[in-house]
């Protein structure tokens, strides 16, 4: 008889795609576990107890704690949906950046110092306005789109006096005026599963941030762009962020790898939490 | 249906069905970030503090 499947969902918060994604689970009759990330702990002597799971998915709320087990679970050999190595590309900008310039992904100008000098002169060489990200972080926090050579003074002694050592390595991208949107693509495996577009008047269009969703086609240059993206930094489930340049076209500014859908879910009408289920039953089945 | 008290501002808290524990739900009355512990019993405590590494 064919042993029954055994996944672990990490989680740190139950917000509303975890859930549904217990729902998927409880409605498939999944043999699966809650992780809280608060309170596991990991024997490294010791890794039978994980290689009970056949698969866990991480939706870690922490970048630090999520990327940890996901290390330790690909050490012990426990697959993982998304990879340790998925997540050390995407929960870091600038590694982001690098894996998709190396793979000649579209995508907006960036540059990099590691002193305020130095970020100082490399901004003006770029040339106002330009946006300083942190290189981790989330939900369009610490995001700084700076217009003069006063206001970047200002920020860059701000980042390297009250920030942390992260703070130091500066992230500079080229500002792109966007028509009032953005677009986010959810890619499961080789698939484009959906896309949605950000509205707000703001030029952070993040829905943390109070933009609003409405559905965005799925034309095949969406696809061959985020399917492009996607292969850059390792696949898997991944929520792809594109920008329409008025010349150079479609441009990927973000891909997050433990993204939240709760807008995209509605929108689509697409069982989203459904698919990344039978995505990491998949994954679990061909780690057997 | 479990009630709780928001233990920053003493109002009473009607639990939703199918409230889970790890849930964060939002105090009506002082708008304070709660975090549900278990349902059984109803206990709720302040949520954490958002943290710089947060997000998705």
């Amino acid at each position: 008889m064919q042993r029954r499947l055994k996944i672990g969902v990490l989680y740190s918060r139950v917000r509303v795609e975890e859930k549904w994604i217990f729902a998927a689970m409880e409605r498939r009759g999944i043999d699966y576990e809650r992780l809280d990330d608060r309170a596991i702990s990991f024997d490294l002597e010791n890794p039978e107890p994980w290689r009970a799971f056949d698969a866990v998915l991480e939706r870690s709320i922490s970048y630090t704690s999520g990327l940890y087990a996901l290390r330790l679970l690909n050490s012990f050999g426990v697959p993982t949906v998304n990879t340790a190595l998925v997540a050390e590309i995407c929960g870091d900008k600038l590694t982001t950046s690098a894996m998709l310039a190396k793979a000649n992904v579209p995508q907006p100008r960036n540059v990099v110092a590691f002193t305020p000098e130095a970020a100082l002169e490399a901004i003006e060489a770029f040339g106002y306005p330009i946006v300083l990200k942190p290189v981790v972080g989330s939900w369009g926090r610490l995001l700084a789109k700076v217009n003069d050579r006063d206001a970047a003074e200002a920020v860059l002694e701000h980042k390297s006096t009250l920030g942390s050592v992260q703070h130091s390595v500066f992230y500079i991208q080229e500002f792109i005026k966007k028509p009032g949107r953005d677009i986010r693509a959810i890619v499961i495996g080789d698939r484009v599963l959906t896309a949605m577009y950000r509205k707000s008047e703001h030029w952070i269009t993040n829905t943390a941030r109070g933009g609003e969703g409405e559905l965005c086609p799925i034309t095949p240059e969406i696809e061959e762009m985020c399917l492009k993206a996607t292969a850059a930094v390792g696949g898997g489930v991944l929520a792809v962020d594109l920008i329409e340049h008025t010349e150079r076209g479609y441009l990927v500014n973000e891909i997050n790898h433990t993204m939240e859908f709760h807008t995209m879910q509605p929108v689509s009408g697409i069982d989203i939490a459904g698919e990344i289920v039978e995505y990491v039953v998949a994954s679990a089945k061909a780690g057997m | 249906m479990s009630t709780v008290v928001c233990p920053e501002c003493e109002a009473e808290i009607t639990l939703d069905a199918g409230t889970e524990a790890g849930e964060i739900i939002v105090c009506s009355d002082c708008g304070v970030d709660l975090e549900v512990i278990s349902i059984n019993p109803a206990t709720v405590q302040l949520a954490p503090m958002e943290q710089e590494d947060w997000g998705e």
